[in-house]
């Protein structure tokens, strides 16, 4: 079985709204998949939908071969929320290493976790006194501790430095290399070029799913943000004829 | 192993905040010596007023903390974080169950030993049992805490739950009008509010040198009512949200 995920027909609904309707893709094992699309249009309620926290109205999602929030799969993920979900009032280490007894994991676990977001200096620090690009990778500390086979991150590195922002990705390709399945949202397009595939979503339904070069091939440009532009519109012609 | 993880962690967070534990320590006791003072003069008084307090104090304490705590845990994405990790609802449930009881057991302990030592506070049963019904109406004011933070979307609405809670508990129990001397339906409110019970079990051992059958009976209600809101509380806690 080579899919890591797969959606089936998902309806989601929030309050009146439909934020999903109908949508279906398949993510394969051991890639790095970019999810992009403009704020609203439905990747967070996708995600939260892959990680089983999401009431959904119906379809279905499947993910590493179990329905999607089943208890077997809440030893195999690890999520990243939007906005940076840790303990504010403990410290860096603290928090890691809660993340990682939650799984039966050491501190040592923790230790390797921070390193590689970088925060080691800051290791001792309460998550209430960092930047906010620090807190956020905090929070990812704790998404990553466990060695999730599938890391679902929303929007990871927006405010990050360029520089760290190069390294986390640099990180996302060495899990993905190592057989994990990395499912990343993003609105920077320059982002999605290091991704193995790309899936563009507006307004709840899927524009375009294909590797960077096959997107940029399918819109007849070089350039990504181009790229989704021409495809929202040859896709907006189609509906209006 | 995840719920003493939990409790480790909800005792680390409370570790990091020295003013808050200072609040809890101290508190009931400033509270309690103001009452010493109002009834000075009086000391049988005072005895029936400070022994009800050291059960209503820790109850309203624990009931704030508790549901200030959760509904953090609620707006920061932490709780919808754990609940795609292996914990269970009942390692947080007994986590801020077991981690402020001790914080209560704290609290509870330094306010009767100051009332008893330096108040002067004088009671026929033990001082144990004084603390233990404490105890149990502080995890009494966590399991509601639990269970109102479900209902609050904001800070401002969750301090608003307590007088909700607190006020007619306190009204009631006993304190201010004899329970049998109120009107019938009053009555059967106080029957049906746990701190009637607590209130009625520390009077017992206010009277009795030793524990009394009404005394265990009343233990037995809060603990129940412990249960109850701990049931009610987890099932407010959804795996899957809108």
């Amino acid at each position: 079985m080579s899919e890591a995920i797969e959606v089936r027909d998902l309806v989601v609904r929030r309050g009146k709204r439909t934020v999903l309707d109908g949508f279906s893709c398949v993510i394969p094992r051991g890639s790095v998949t970019g999810l992009l699309g403009p704020s609203g249009s439905g990747k967070t309620t996708l995600m939260r939908a892959v990680v089983g926290v999401q009431i959904v109205a119906s379809g279905t999602v499947t993910v590493l071969g179990h329905p999607a929030g089943s208890a077997p799969l809440r030893r195999r993920i690890g999520y990243l929320t939007q906005a940076p979900s840790v303990y504010a009032d403990l410290t860096v280490a603290e928090n890691a290493r809660y993340f990682a007894s939650l799984y039966g994991l050491k501190a040592a676990a923790a230790d390797e976790a921070i390193e590689a977001v970088g925060l080691t200096a800051a290791r001792g620090q309460l998550v209430a006194n960092l930047s906010g690009g620090q807190r956020s990778r905090a929070s990812l500390a704790c998404a990553i501790v466990s060695r999730p086979e599938l890391l679902v991150l929303d929007e990871p590195t927006v405010g990050q430095d360029p520089v760290l922002r190069d390294e986390l990705w640099d990180h996302f390709r060495r899990l993905a290399a190592d057989g994990a399945t990395v499912l990343v949202s993003s609105h920077v397009m320059d982002e999605a070029n290091r991704c193995d595939r790309l899936l563009l979503i507006r307004e709840g339904a899927l524009i375009a799913d294909d590797t960077p070069a096959g997107v940029k091939a399918a819109a007849g440009v070089d350039d990504l943000d181009q790229a989704f532009l021409n495809l929202i519109r040859r896709q907006e012609e189609v509906a209006a004829a | 192993m995840i719920l003493f993880s939990t409790i480790k962690r909800i005792l680390g967070q409370l570790r990091h905040d020295p003013r808050t534990i200072g609040l809890i320590v101290v508190v009931p006791t400033l509270l309690i010596t103001l009452i010493y003072f109002m009834y000075e003069g009086q000391p049988a008084v005072f005895d029936r007023v400070a022994l009800t307090m050291l059960g209503v104090f820790p109850f309203i304490v624990m009931f704030l903390i508790t549901s200030i705590a959760m509904l953090r845990e609620r707006t920061t994405g932490t709780l919808e974080r754990l609940f795609t990790t292996p914990v269970g609802k009942i390692d947080l449930l007994f986590g801020y169950g077991v981690a402020f009881g001790v914080a209560a057991a704290a609290q509870a302990t330094v306010a009767a030993a100051f009332s008893y030592w330096a108040l002067d506070m004088r009671t026929a049963g033990s001082i144990g049992l004084v603390i233990l019904i404490a105890v149990a109406n502080a995890v009494l004011g966590v399991a509601l805490g639990l269970l109102c933070s479900a209902f609050a979307r904001t800070e401002f609405q969750a301090v608003q739950f307590m007088p909700l809670v607190v006020a007619p508990q306190l009204l009631l129990c006993g304190l201010f009008v004899p329970r049998e001397d109120m009107a019938g339906w009053l009555q059967t409110i106080s029957d049906v509010l746990p701190m009637s019970y607590s209130v009625e079990a520390l009077t017992e051992v206010g009277v009795h040198a030793e524990p009394t059958g009404i005394m265990w009976r009343d233990l037995t209600v809060v603990v129940g009512s412990i249960v109850v809101a701990l049931i009610l509380g987890a099932a407010t806690l959804r795996r899957r949200t809108a």
